[in-house]
């Protein structure tokens, strides 16, 4: 095959982020899809081509247990993120007026510390003896701490929607800086009030960004394990904190590596779903 | 049209923190009538528009549009329906979408709402572009829908808010002409703001002429082109040339001045706007087609000036010359029709201006 030279030089361009990512990504996803396939043979792996290990993730109760409370989990850290960052995108593009660049450094600066130190400040916060805890026994609210905060799924829920909650503002902020006033000014003409014109006019032009947000945080949320690993407790454990035990103390790498694929195709099918409803949604947006 | 005002403007301010937009405006607009609002940018035409509308308060005065108080009555609850500048056609709907999202706050049967729909689309020629989406339109058909969608509603204000002024020479001309054969046909009153006399004077029955937050001249477009008050207006509206005058007398019969640059001229008393003192008149103005330049030397006028052709400007129907009047050397414009058999005069050539009393502007 003869390039002409605009040719070469744009393979010339692309070519570290494509050895990058043939590297880094497609080699280690096949490595894993390939190993789902395999079975673990004590210390030895047994190459022969099976679906055990699919058989398994997919009947064994503790398995569909676990991808279950995942979902389950990552839709209402979804839920909870979004809907709490729709007001604040909400205010920051109809309402700030000036500054606008600095109230967006602002929501950043959690970003300052690692994500591992800001889950273990939610154990301080939310701890027996936690900040909260001790607040409110201390203003003699209650007598006992409170257990439900913390080694639990709200445990999960609350320090993950923290953790997601900028990178879903932005992209609701910005669908919304996207929207023409004059759109707004021209429906309140028609009659509407303050909040019908939401409805028919603001939220279905912030459509695309509030999908945006959603798949922003549902697909990581999923795979997260760091979290419900410190802050779940035995009840708040999820699928990846099982992934993780098979690759690890279970020396088990097949049947991890086909409990990770099958989510993965959990995951991706959910996504696609979400996208193809927001995309009709919002599809005659231009 | 009808002399009942459906809008009363009375001392209309609007202040911006410390700037002023709007000193204290009155006026009243006519049930059935073309008004314009015309005026350079910054002048606060549009912020008394969107004042109508309901989008901005009045910091004083009132607006009382068919006999009610305006005040703390809110843009949706206005009987006024705005045509944007940028259209604001609604882009999650379609064309028939569009047009009915007003209707549907009004709880009609669906039937009756697809029927005012198709009545107000085929009203802007566009039967039969219901299903469209919104970014599939043109610019034309984009105001055509924006005012189909202010239509349907039966307000009793129409609002324009430069409509036309996104569109390309020749669609604004042919739309300028429709939009004032919809109006006229459907006998709403219609208020439109533009920076563009041109468009004022095709469109209006009456024109406000603003400026820097105040309404200098009310008038038709003839009386406005003919009578301005001012010589702001009168070189806004048009073209004006302006010469040096001096009164030498005053009787029934009219002002007499001494023009240095044209000649000696009695203005008659119907040509002197009422309240203007004749003793202070500095200047007077007189229209580039009110003056011609006489070809042939039989050819006579009610009085001649003489001139040297100092430059020319040919647009095809017309000629446009720059002439230095008399010993005075005093510049001004004319124009010429371009008929068959006669060319262009060069620069330099020696001509005979003629030109009248009545043609004479006094401006104080």
């Amino acid at each position: 095959m003869i390039l002409n030279r605009e040719a070469r030089q744009g393979l010339t361009l692309i070519s570290p982020t494509l050895v990058y990512a043939l590297l880094l990504l497609a080699a280690p996803l096949l490595t894993v899809v390939t190993f789902s396939f395999w079975t673990q043979d004590y210390l030895d792996i047994d190459t022969t081509i099976t679906l055990n290990n699919y058989r398994e993730a997919w009947t064994q109760p503790i398995y569909r247990t676990l991808i279950f409370r995942s979902l389950w989990v990552s839709l209402i850290v979804t839920l909870v993120t979004v809907i709490l960052a729709f007001p604040i995108a909400y205010y920051l593009s109809f309402h700030v007026t000036r500054r606008k660049a600095l109230w967006l450094f602002l929501i950043t600066i959690p970003f300052w510390t690692s994500y591992l130190l800001r889950v273990f400040l939610w154990k301080v916060i939310l701890g027996y003896n936690g900040v909260l805890n001790s607040a409110l026994t201390g203003l003699g609210i209650i007598d006992e701490p409170l257990t439900f905060l913390l080694y639990n799924v709200n445990a999960v829920v609350i320090t993950l929607a923290h953790a997601w909650a900028p990178f879903a503002i932005l992209p609701i902020f910005v669908a919304l800086e996207k929207i023409d006033r004059s759109l707004l000014e021209a429906a309140e003409d028609l009659g509407d009030g303050a909040v019908r014109r939401f409805f028919r006019v603001t939220l279905p032009l912030a459509m695309p960004g509030v999908i945006a947000s959603t798949l922003i945080v549902l697909i990581p949320t999923v795979g997260d394990f760091v979290t419900p690993r410190l802050v779940g407790g035995t009840d708040g454990l999820m699928i990846s904190n099982m992934i993780q035990i098979q690759f690890g103390k279970a020396n088990n790498a097949p049947l991890g590596a086909a409990l990770a694929v099958s989510s993965m195709v959990i995951v991706s099918s959910i996504s696609l779903v979400i996208f193809l409803v927001g995309k009709k949604f919002g599809g005659r947006v231009q | 049209m009808s002399e009942k005002p459906i809008i009363e403007l009375r001392d209309v301010a609007k202040s911006f923190g410390t700037v002023k937009a709007l000193n204290g405006i009155n006026a009243n607009i006519r049930e059935g009538e073309f008004f314009s609002l015309l005026g350079p940018s910054g002048c606060g035409k549009t912020t008394l528009l969107r004042m109508i509308a309901g989008f901005e308060d009045p910091s004083g005065g009132e607006i009382v549009i068919d006999g009610k108080s305006m005040r703390g009555i809110p843009a949706n609850r206005r009987p006024t329906n705005m045509v944007f500048q940028s259209y604001a056609i609604f882009p999650h709907l379609s064309v028939a979408e569009n047009v009915a999202y007003g209707l549907k706050r009004k709880k009609l049967p669906k039937t009756e709402v697809t029927d005012e729909v198709n009545k107000a689309l085929s009203m802007v020629d566009l039967s039969g572009y219901g299903g469209r989406a919104a970014h599939e339109l043109s610019g034309g058909q984009r105001q055509r829908v924006a005012l189909a969608r202010a239509l349907v509603m039966r307000p009793k204000v129409v609002l324009l808010d430069e409509p036309l002024s996104a569109l390309d020479k020749k669609l604004r001309e042919q739309m300028q002409v429709e939009l004032r054969q919809l109006q006229q046909s459907i006998g709403i009153t219609f208020i439109l703001v533009t920076h563009d006399q041109e468009e004022a004077l095709i469109m209006s029955d009456r024109i406000a002429v603003m400026f820097e937050g105040d309404i200098a001249q009310i008038d038709s477009p003839e009386g406005l082109y003919r009578h301005p008050v001012s010589k702001r207006v009168a070189s806004f509206i048009g073209v004006m040339n302006f010469l040096d005058a001096r009164t030498t007398g005053q009787s029934d019969a009219g002002v007499s001045l001494d023009i240095p640059a044209l000649g000696k001229v009695t203005v008659p008393a119907s040509h002197v706007p009422d309240g203007l003192d004749a003793n202070s008149v500095e200047s007077v103005g007189v229209r580039p087609e009110m003056l011609t330049i006489l070809f042939d030397e039989r050819e006579t006028a009610e009085a001649v000036a003489k001139g040297v052709v100092t430059s020319t400007s040919y647009y095809g129907d017309m000629t446009y010359y720059s002439v230095a009047l008399n010993e005075t050397k005093a510049p001004v414009t004319l124009s010429m029709r371009n008929t068959a058999g006669r060319s262009v005069l060069p620069a330099g050539s020696e001509v005979r201006v003629g030109w009248g009393a009545e043609s004479i502007v006094l401006f104080e």
